[in-house]
């Protein structure tokens, strides 16, 4: 290795530091920082000319000064060591151990910022994974190699969600369940323990690989996790062919971190402030999810971001989902009134959807029904609204029925045990006992024959 | 325009910025930096640096590395085996990519565009002669590139002269010259099956010419409310969730263009796979032909480098003006241009210009109008009438219309379809708002429906949008005092506009009898929606109770009408409508028993 190491600090402040007279250092290269007491902490080169050198430190800057701080350009792209090994470890935000075991040892490195999929190298993700939750799998299924973000709101129940899906996601014809890659960006202690003793009882800990940065940990370094997390994944979905899941919460703090690196670089702000590099960062990492030609394994991304002040059209969520392949977005009208999992099927949506479902995947009237519902579930809130301007007793026949399908699908439908895991067809059924309240006519999406098998009136 | 090339150094890199010591360099010019050799373009000049934007990843390199100047400007290969392929933004042909490379792009790979071995069958044209003049466009002969395309090998712009010569009929590979030329300046240059053409020049033609019909896109919304003219420009902004793909992909399958050019510019590698996977499988409603053979991709998903994504735009263009050239009706479906005027803001902001709103940059509104004014109809050099359609998605951010991609566009474009976050969310599909939206091509588009379909078009589409408007009216009075305050004949009102909500403007891409409507199947339908409220509007006059209109089963059948008969079905269509007025006149007469009885 020739690294070459330089003592010419000029600035350093935000996370950034410029290092002068250091010709011919490679962009994206690592660096190692020694600071004055001798401690080493990590950074990339992001800026490169043949005077000076801009480095992102990932553990900041705070601390260092300008004489005794030594920089040491490694010479070679941020790698990290990837093994089968990763299993069951911990890792911070660069791929270092926190769980006080050894560094992973072996041949296969890899930059983490990887490269782009060929688009004609995937395939299309189809196969429908059974979360036993019904607002998912009935109307916002999930399939292998899909990117499915959890919008949600502070102090709402994402990270259970995020849980649950992890232990009771399976495809419906395997028992094997899937290798998850953990990503805590910025998140208190006590939900990294959450997840970490959620593991551990429901016994996939083994099958997990965890990469934390605590929300008292440097924020510089949430700009890699993400990236190391993911090459981990891809490693071992299409070097192991194993089918992975992966979990990042909250990207809200990943954003966060690179507002903060971007305006200390100077970059031309776009909205509130973050940069307009945003998208394509963040779909960077989201598109490295999928399924590619003739490789057995797959990436499913399931990210939590936290909409600020619950407002969907801020950057973070806006942006995330014109990236994502749709949306589960949480309501803290529904947590209020005590709806676990508070999942608003309204603006919720599942874009590959259509081709997981269905006669030979989930059931024949599957989609129809998802139509049906949804249809019947916004008439509704056109009753509940007017409800509340003049009062439920002034409301017609009519609109009165849709009012009470609505209290029951909240109540029937959305509403389940954190540990109740329902198959697809006892989800359906459900749904058609819903459904069952309308008569024949008032159903228009559903075909003639799903009525005649499935409505509650055509059976004895 | 071609010199020889010329070294540089790398002087720094931020990013896709690269700036490279490089005298005489030409804005434009391609340049190859590095060891690896990664593919760039000049955007500026200062003093003997040239600043280079890099279309692919410049993670590893260094100051101080060579470069070289090439000495043209971004080109592509026009030629036969474009179509069904697909490429990335600067042309590179992904399958063969994927292929060579695996599942992950390298850098620095450069494969010609169009396959160097495959041999064409050429059939020179019968009339041309020895030693006629050639012009620009003209055609030389044919090539037969799919089962449906004839590919007409043309004159290139900068080939024109006398013909020396002209090759028989045969098989002949890309390379192999097919006719000799003797251009004004004396030089006698070779023909070839192909040519190339720098994307950000749009391609000469004789002259333009006013769009006569409009483009088919077998959606109901599109073409009976909002039509849009070959020829023309539309834009679909849409926030996200609102299903502009969808609409897109829609338009894709089923418009009557003779070539369908898919940019998929910043957006979702999925989608891109899910028509490479699915046109094939899909019938061309209009040659019964597999989609693929008329269709070609230019992908640029949203995490391959940025500034590819703005090469993507021009292009898809310029492939499609290659097309149009030959005589044809070419569509291009941008998606999404949001992300092409984002690429523009990251190099914008890279090179440290004044941002004006949103970060953009001033020059963002021309440039934006000169990619769509590359759009329309012109007459040929040489094969008659052709036109490019360009179809643009917007995705702004939060949805706000008032942000700047989308004000731009709004004034550059004649066809507007908004998409609403609103009847997404109830999951009214495609959710095109029929307020938001605008053409202004209903009165020329009138006189293709009057002559092809039928003279009341016009009518019947303005009494079914009055309808509309009238129950955006009602439905706020509902929403405040609920429906016992309306009358009987506004409650009619509105169940005449669920009729067409229902009946007409939801369509369902998924279901195969509802996911192509002919004109003719659209007008029917619109018709029947129509007539029955209008019959039942009589009937309300004459005083039957709306309660009783409202059960009529025939309404269920009425919306279940549009997945029930396909396009070929029309008869049936006619036969439900005769059906009905017999329903409404019974409804009629059995009222007037009644009432005598009562006196």
């Amino acid at each position: 290795m020739s690294a070459r190491e330089y003592r010419t600090v000029a600035s350093a402040r935000g996370g950034l530091l410029v290092v002068k007279q250091v010709p011919r250092v490679a962009f994206g290269d690592r660096v190692m920082i020694r600071d004055h007491r001798g401690r080493q902490r990590n950074g990339q080169v992001i800026r490169t000319s043949r005077s000076e050198a801009l480095i992102l430190v990932f553990e900041g800057t705070d601390d260092l000064d300008l004489e005794t701080t030594w920089v040491r350009f490694m010479d070679e792209p941020l790698e990290i060591s990837l093994s089968p090994e990763l299993l069951g470890r911990v890792f911070n935000g660069i791929g270092e151990p926190r769980d006080d075991r050894p560094p992973i040892v072996s041949n296969v490195r890899r930059s983490v910022s990887g490269s782009a999929i060929n688009p004609a190298a995937r395939t299309y993700p189809r196969e429908f994974i059974q979360t036993g939750i019904s607002t998912i799998d009935g109307l916002n299924a999930l399939v292998r190699g899909q990117k499915l973000p959890i919008f949600s709101g502070s102090g709402l129940p994402h990270n259970r969600l995020a849980a649950q899906i992890v232990r009771q996601a399976r495809l419906m014809d395997e028992e094997s369940g899937f290798s998850v890659v953990f990503a805590a960006l910025g998140v208190s202690y006590s939900d990294a323990r959450f997840f970490e003793e959620d593991f551990a009882s429901s016994g996939v800990l083994g099958n997990v690989v965890m990469y934390i940065n605590l929300a008292d940990d440097p924020p510089v370094e949430r700009l890699a996790l993400p990236r190391v997390a993911l090459t981990a994944a891809e490693y071992l979905a299409f070097d192991m062919d194993r089918h992975v899941l992966v979990v990042m919460t909250d990207m809200t703090n990943y954003a966060e971190a690179l507002r903060e690196v971007s305006t200390a670089k100077g970059d031309v702000p776009s909205r509130k402030g973050y940069p307009g590099y945003l998208y394509s960062d963040l779909a960077e990492i989201y598109e490295r999810s999928g399924r590619i030609r003739d490789r057995h394994g797959s990436i499913t991304l399931v990210p939590v971001v936290t909409m600020p002040s619950d407002d969907i059209t801020h950057p973070i969520p806006d942006l995330t989902g014109y990236i994502t392949e749709g949306q589960i977005v949480l309501s803290r009208e529904l947590h209020n009134q005590g709806v676990y999992p508070p999942i608003h099927i309204l603006p919720s949506l599942s874009r590959l959807m259509k081709d997981g479902i269905g006669k030979d995947d989930t059931r024949e009237d599957h989609p129809r029904v998802a139509s049906q519902l949804y249809a019947l579930y916004a008439r509704a809130q056109e009753a509940r609204n007017l409800a509340s301007i003049i009062g439920a007793e002034e409301l017609s026949e009519r609109d009165r029925r849709y009012l009470a399908f609505a209290d029951a699908f909240d109540r029937q439908f959305v509403s389940q045990g954190e540990d109740e895991d329902r198959s697809i067809i006892e989800t359906l059924n459900l749904a058609w006992e819903l459904l069952s309240r309308f008569p024949n006519d008032a159903l228009s999406r559903v075909s003639e024959t799903d009525i005649a098998k499935y409505h509650h009136s055509g059976k004895k | 325009m071609s010199t020889n090339p010329r070294s540089g150094t790398i002087q720094e890199i931020n990013g896709p910025i690269v700036t490279i010591q490089l005298p005489g360099a030409r804005n434009g010019e391609q340049v190859k930096i590095g060891e690896l050799g990664l593919v760039g373009e000049v955007i500026a000049l200062d003093g003997e640096e040239a600043i280079v934007q890099a279309y692919e990843s410049t993670e590893g390199l260094r100051p101080g590395e060579p470069a070289e100047g090439l000495g043209w400007p971004l080109s592509v290969e026009l030629g036969p085996g474009l179509l069904g392929g697909i490429f990335d933004g600067i042309q590179r042909p992904l399958e063969q990519i994927f292929l060579r490379a695996g599942d992950h792009i390298p850098r620095g790979l450069t494969l010609p565009s169009l396959d160097r071995e495959r041999s064409w069958h050429f059939v020179p044209d019968p009339e041309l002669e020895i030693g006629a003049e050639l012009v620009t466009g003209m055609r030389l002969g044919t090539v037969q590139e799919t089962d449906t395309i004839e590919h007409r090998i043309l004159v290139p712009p900068d080939r024109f002269g006398d013909l020396l010569e002209l090759a028989p009929e045969g098989e002949y590979r890309l390379e192999q010259p097919i006719g000799r030329v003797r251009t004004p300046d004396g030089r006698t240059r070779k023909l070839k099956l192909y040519h190339r053409w720098p994307v950000r020049t749009p391609r000469p033609f004789r002259r333009r010419d006013h769009g006569i019909a409009p483009l088919i896109t077998g959606q109901r919304i599109l073409d009976t409310f909002f039509p849009l003219m070959k020829g023309s420009k539309g834009a679909i902004p849409g926030p996200f969730g609102a299903g502009k793909t969808m609409v897109q992909q829609q338009i894709a399958r089923w418009s009557n263009a003779d070539i369908v050019v898919y940019v998929g510019c910043g957006e979702r590698g999925n989608e891109l796979v899910d028509v490479l996977e699915s046109f094939p499988k899909l019938q061309d409603p209009y040659t019964g032909r597999n989609l693929m053979e008329r269709t070609l991709l230019v992908a640029n998903t949203s995490n391959m480098p940025v500034v590819a994504r703005e090469a993507s735009v021009y292009v898809g263009l310029t492939i499609a003006e290659y097309y149009r050239d030959q005589g044809y009706d070419v569509l291009v479906l941008a998606d999404s241009t949001s992300r092409w005027a984002e690429a523009l803001r990251e190099v914008s902001g890279r090179l440290g210009q004044m941002p004006v709103e949103e970060g953009y940059p001033a020059y963002l509104a021309s440039r934006l109008a000169a990619v769509y004014e590359r759009a329309g109809r012109v007459e040929t050099g040489g094969c008659g009438n052709g036109s490019v359609t360009l179809v643009g998605a917007v995705s702004p951010p939060g949805g706000d219309f008032s942000e700047p991609v989308t004000a731009h566009t709004k004034e550059i474009i004649q066809t507007f379809w908004a998409l609403s976050k609103d009847l997404a969310d109830a999951r009214h599909y495609p959710a095109v708002d029929w307020v938001g939206s605008f053409s202004e091509h209903v009165h020329t588009a009138a006189e293709w429906w009057h002559r092809e379909v039928d003279r009341d078009w016009e009518n019947k589409r303005g009494s079914a949008l009055a309808l509309l408007a009238r129950d955006a009216e009602l439905s706020r009075i509902v929403n405040l005092v609920g429906p016992e305050a309306l009358s009987s004949a506004q409650r009619w009102e509105l169940e005449g506009a669920a009729l067409i909500k229902e009946g007409v403007l939801q369509q369902s891409a998924l279901d195969p009898v509802d996911s192509f409507a002919s004109p003719e199947k659209q007008f029917l339908l619109l018709n029947l929606m129509l007539t029955i409220y209008h019959k039942g509007a009589e009937l309300i006059e004459l005083g039957v109770p709306v309660q009783e209109l409202m059960t009529l089963p025939m309404l269920t059948r009425a919306r279940r009408a549009k997945q029930t008969y396909n396009s070929r079905q029309t008869d049936k269509l006619r036969e439900m409508l005769e059906e009905i007025v017999l329903e409404f006149e019974q409804v009629r007469l059995e009222y007037a028993k009644f009432e005598e009885h009562a006196r």
